[in-house]
């Protein structure tokens, strides 16, 4: 997660942002860098899903592969619409489906509102887009970042407690402070013999 | 002094192309993207607007001379003609747009052809008057 150390420090998030319009495109990235957003822009469905490692080429590269935190896809667009686009992400049975998905369309349509949302958008925007959706958005994120965030600390300070006596736990961590393990890093292997 | 003028006029003029309804509030959104490290980011985005309109009109003009018309076609191309036009604020040109877009999908073919005629003269004149208007932006 493209998110800073401190717990402190306000979450940079990423966003992949799919628009088949040029114009569009610089928009959107500068609303979301004013936002102080990381952006990555791609002009179809088909490019989204390659970035995002999906499309079936190469095997995700790992957990090394692209962290996402917002799909902002347009609803018309060559190809794959933004809707079919929505569909293979929420199909997916990993990590990927978890990405929150919002269409944007020109078009104000209630059944096409609806069907986004009932396929597991998280939002529907009305083009143009406005730098109060943007930011409105990124709030709702951020804010579900920061819940996950506390639930998965609670989680450890639980396990913790629960857990058997130190000695059992044999964490690198623990272990007595030996110059010769190779767990140890060259300095504070130092800082033992002194 | 100098600025102090081309700021008033400046002023006037974008006041003058909402006053004729050539512009809405989405222009002013664009504007308040500019920032210092980004000074012309209005100019930029109009300028790719034109280049992707040429092309588009270019297009539609194409479908036009075809002796049926194809309506799906064109409704898509002036699709993403509007959304373009959508994006800079042109309000007139996004409405003559919509009416094209009824055209087509009423098959009236003599409709669409009036309503073309009409958006290309109106998409060039807002490009004269945005041209006109950066250039005051640039002094």
């Amino acid at each position: 997660m493209a998110i800073a150390g401190s717990p402190s420090a306000a979450p940079q998030l990423h966003v992949l942002a799919v628009d088949d319009s040029l114009v569009d495109r610089k928009v959107i990235e500068r609303l979301l860098k004013i936002s102080s957003c990381k952006v990555t822009v791609v002009e179809s469905g088909t490019r989204a899903l390659q970035y995002l490692g999906l499309d079936g080429e190469n095997d995700a590269l790992g957990f090394d592969s692209v962290k996402v935190n917002l799909i902002m896809t347009d609803y018309s667009m060559p190809g794959m619409t933004g809707y079919e686009l929505l569909k293979k992400i929420k199909q997916e049975s990993s990590v990927f489906r978890e990405i929150p998905v919002v269409i944007m369309s020109s078009e104000n349509v209630l059944t096409r509102i609806d069907r986004c949302l009932e396929e597991g958008a998280e939002d529907f925007l009305l083009k143009p887009v406005k730098l109060a959706d943007v930011r409105r958005l990124k709030d709702f994120i951020v804010k579900g970042k920061v819940k996950e965030g506390e639930k998965r600390s609670h989680k450890r300070i639980r396990s913790i407690d629960c857990s058997s006596p130190l000695s059992a736990t044999c964490s690198p961590m623990s272990l007595p402070c030996d110059p010769s393990t190779s767990l140890l890093s060259p300095l504070s292997a130092k800082k033992a013999r002194l | 002094m100098d600025t102090n003028h081309s700021r008033r006029q400046l002023a006037a003029m974008k006041q003058s192309l909402f006053d004729q309804g050539l512009l809405d509030e989405q222009f002013i959104q664009l504007e308040e993207l500019q920032d210092d490290a980004n000074p012309n980011f209005v100019e930029e985005i109009v300028t790719l607007h034109y280049r992707d309109s040429s092309r588009l009109i270019s297009s539609i003009e194409q479908a036009l001379k075809e002796r049926n018309l194809d309506f799906n076609k064109l409704d898509t191309l002036m699709h993403q003609f509007k959304g373009s036009s959508s994006s800079i604020g042109a309000k007139k040109v996004k409405a003559e747009c919509n009416l094209f877009r009824e055209y087509c999908r009423a098959g009236n073919a003599e409709g669409c052809m009036r309503s073309f005629q009409q958006l290309k003269k109106e998409h060039a004149a807002l490009r004269k008057k945005l041209e006109a208007y950066f250039q005051v932006s640039r002094v």
